[in-house]
């Protein structure tokens, strides 16, 4: 894992009625960043806000062609908690949407509101150390010797450090919701509250109240604060960050519709983080999610037990009997289907061979189809420009122009390999334009259509799932351990993790001397006498 | 025979004696040997022990002096006229028997079936 794009600060949130409110962070200025969210908002894990929205949402995210056109313009307040421990089913979960969305929002209000106090308490509190002696009592201060005034440059400059620091570990917009509160930045944030604490009363109590007059140990004093605040901050990067870069476990992750795998090697995190970096890459590692790739299978499954009917000859029993009458019924189909003499494995492999054959077929006059498009343009040079004939066109109406010539193979192709609902005209169209426009060849624009790429690839309308839950029997915020296992859902499938420990690799070394390589012949002479 | 290094071969062995044929300036006995201490004993095909590196008898020719004495192919030479043949190069067994001043050599050979035949009368005694 790049060590640039881990997490940001402030977006982990309490589950929705349960976790506590202790989400102190270094942030700032929440408001100012809440525009960037908006653009990146395509690698946060979000819902929408306004109370209507989920029930359409919902609808959307199942697949249908509905008019998301102002997709772009609601998203822009991000709520948060979307990935959450699942307790109902989803229609309860989403009416509780409705109702926690407007606490939701005060909650985070109150996070962003406790983090920034605690930031400006932190951050002014040597300022505040070194001026109330001068305002309280500054006849009986003594005066500020070369060493001390020295002692104010380094306060400045450390203070400007660790506000760049705080800047760049916490200043970061948020990449997704988790349900539970971040173990680490609590604990850091209740270390940081103590600490300043702690040194508030000291102060009072022995500078305050007797009104010591040894500026220069008032301002090594301040000093010290700040040298501690960044050994925090330090404590705060190899908890956050450092600590999860070493490969520790192996997590195996299998969508349960159609099988397919990836692995992933991660450090030691709590369930809820790798979840999130499990469900960043899915997107980029995965092969968009095809429901019309799975009804083949459904069908075969209903013809098995189709076609046998269970008929109860000694007539119905006593209550005590019927259960053992379901399940001796239930024995008999299952029986029954197993001697039954099947010959579906012979439909399906002749369906397959058949459905491979059309596939190809479709392709290849779709790559014909689309090179012969593509010679029917040409780029323009920069001379040529110049005395502007007629009929100069810009990439989009060259798109234009040559895509009926190969719109009917490409709309066959897609509709053999049942993807046509992933691509639109529009999209294709777009896509065109931009190969035509960083002069790519006809097998580079089909690259796109002939393999089915991970989601990233599509449209944000596509992205069908952006609404995670996360089911696990240990707690969220525990940390991963060998064997544990725990399910993404989302409406339309689920992904299944599982984790193995990473062995421990005993190393040996073996010093072979290079004067050690000699060779003798072999040999085998017969020598007659 | 098996061979253990370092301890002494014991195996039954059988006297032949060759006349060497006069063939122009050449005196041959009529057979080929293969082996020795500086070959590769994997590759004999007469040995039982793939590490053996004796002297063997890879060929006997018809009719020739070492086939009238009844040397078989297969055979391993242990001594040729008192000279040692267990621990030889290839090249030193070939020069103690083509020795151009001797006209008979007198060899102690083995072979398994020897063993066999003394055991089996043996046990019928």
């Amino acid at each position: 894992m790049d060590t640039e794009s881990t997490y940001s600060g402030y977006s982990y949130y309490s589950g929705r009625s349960r976790g506590s409110h202790r989400h102190g962070e270094h942030s700032r200025d929440r408001h100012k960043s809440r525009s960037k969210e908006s653009s990146r908002s395509e690698k946060s894990v979000t819902i929408n806000a306004s109370p209507a929205e989920p029930l359409l949402g919902e609808q959307s995210v199942r697949g249908e062609e509905v008019q998301d056109d102002n997709w772009g313009e609601t998203t822009t307040a991000v709520t948060g908690t979307s990935e959450h421990s699942l307790s109902q089913e989803d229609i309860v979960r989403i009416s509780k949407d409705l109702d926690d969305s407007v606490g939701l929002d005060c909650k985070r209000y109150l996070n962003v509101a406790l983090s920034v106090i605690l930031g400006l308490v932190v951050l002014l509190t040597p300022l505040a150390f070194l001026i109330l002696p001068h305002l309280l009592w500054p006849d009986r201060l003594r005066a500020c010797g070369t060493a001390c005034e020295g002692l104010f440059i380094s306060v400045a400059f450390k203070l400007l450090i660790l506000l760049l620091a705080v800047w760049a570990l916490f200043f970061r917009p948020p990449r997704a919701g988790l349900p539970r509160i971040f173990v680490f930045r609590a604990l850091l944030a209740t270390l940081v509250l103590l600490f300043v604490l702690s040194y508030w009363l000291f102060y009072g109590i022995r500078i305050l109240d007797s009104q010591d007059e040894d500026y220069q140990g008032i301002v090594q004093y301040a000093v010290s604060l700040v040298d501690a605040l960044l050994f925090i901050h330090y404590l705060a990067i190899v908890l956050l960050e450092l600590r999860q870069l070493q490969p520790f476990f192996s997590l195996c992750v299998t969508r349960s519709t159609d099988g397919a795998t990836q692995h992933y090697n991660l450090g030691q995190l709590s369930i809820q983080r790798a979840a999130v970096v499990i469900l960043e890459n899915y997107y980029k590692d995965f092969p968009v999610h095809n429901p019309a790739m799975l009804t083949a299978s459904k069908s075969r499954t209903a013809k098995h037990l189709a076609g046998l009917k269970v008929y109860n000859v000694d007539g119905p029993g006593g209550n005590n009997a019927a259960a053992g009458i379901a399940q001796s019924q239930s024995r008999a189909m299952i029986a029954a289907a197993a001697r039954r003499r099947d010959s579906s494995h012979n439909e399906l492999y002749y369906e397959e061979a058949e459905h491979q054959r059309r596939v190809r077929k479709r392709r290849a006059r779709l790559v014909v189809a689309v090179e012969e498009a593509f010679t029917h343009i040409c780029r323009m040079q920069e001379e040529e420009q110049k005395k502007a004939s007629g009929d100069v066109m810009d990439p989009r109406e060259a798109a234009q122009a040559i895509f009926p010539s190969m719109a009917r193979a490409l709309q066959k192709y897609l509709r053999t390999t049942r993807q046509q609902h992933l691509h639109s005209m529009e999209s294709i169209q777009q896509h065109l334009a931009f190969c035509i426009t960083n002069n790519m060849t006809p097998k580079a624009f089909l690259e796109s259509y002939l393999t089915t790429g991970p989601t990233l690839q599509y449209g944000k309308d596509r992205w069908l799932a952006r609404q995670w839950t996360l089911i696990s029997e240990a707690s969220v915020t525990s940390g991963l351990k060998d064997g544990t296992i725990f399910l993404l859902k989302c409406i339309d499938f689920s992904l299944v993790v599982t984790t193995k420990k990473i062995p421990y690799i005993q190393l040996a070394e073996e010093f072979i001397d290079p004067k050690s390589h000699k060779f003798v012949l072999r040999l085998q002479s017969e020598t007659s006498v | 025979m098996s061979f253990m290094p370092g301890q002494p071969v014991s195996t039954v062995v059988q006297r032949i004696e060759i006349h060497k044929l006069r063939d122009g300036d050449n005196l041959i006995l009529g057979f080929s040997i293969g082996g020795g201490i500086d070959q590769d004993p994997s590759q004999n095909l007469f040995s039982e022990d793939k590490t053996d590196k004796g002297i063997y008898v890879t060929r006997v020719s018809k009719g020739g002096p070492a086939e009238v004495a009844g040397l078989r192919m297969g055979d391993r030479i242990m001594q040729v006229n008192g000279w040692d043949m267990t621990m030889v190069t290839h090249d030193q067994a070939r020069k103690k028997l083509t020795k151009k001043n001797e006209d008979v050599v007198r060899l102690l050979v083995t072979r398994k079936t020897l063993e066999d035949a003394v055991r089996q009368s043996m046990m019928q005694h």
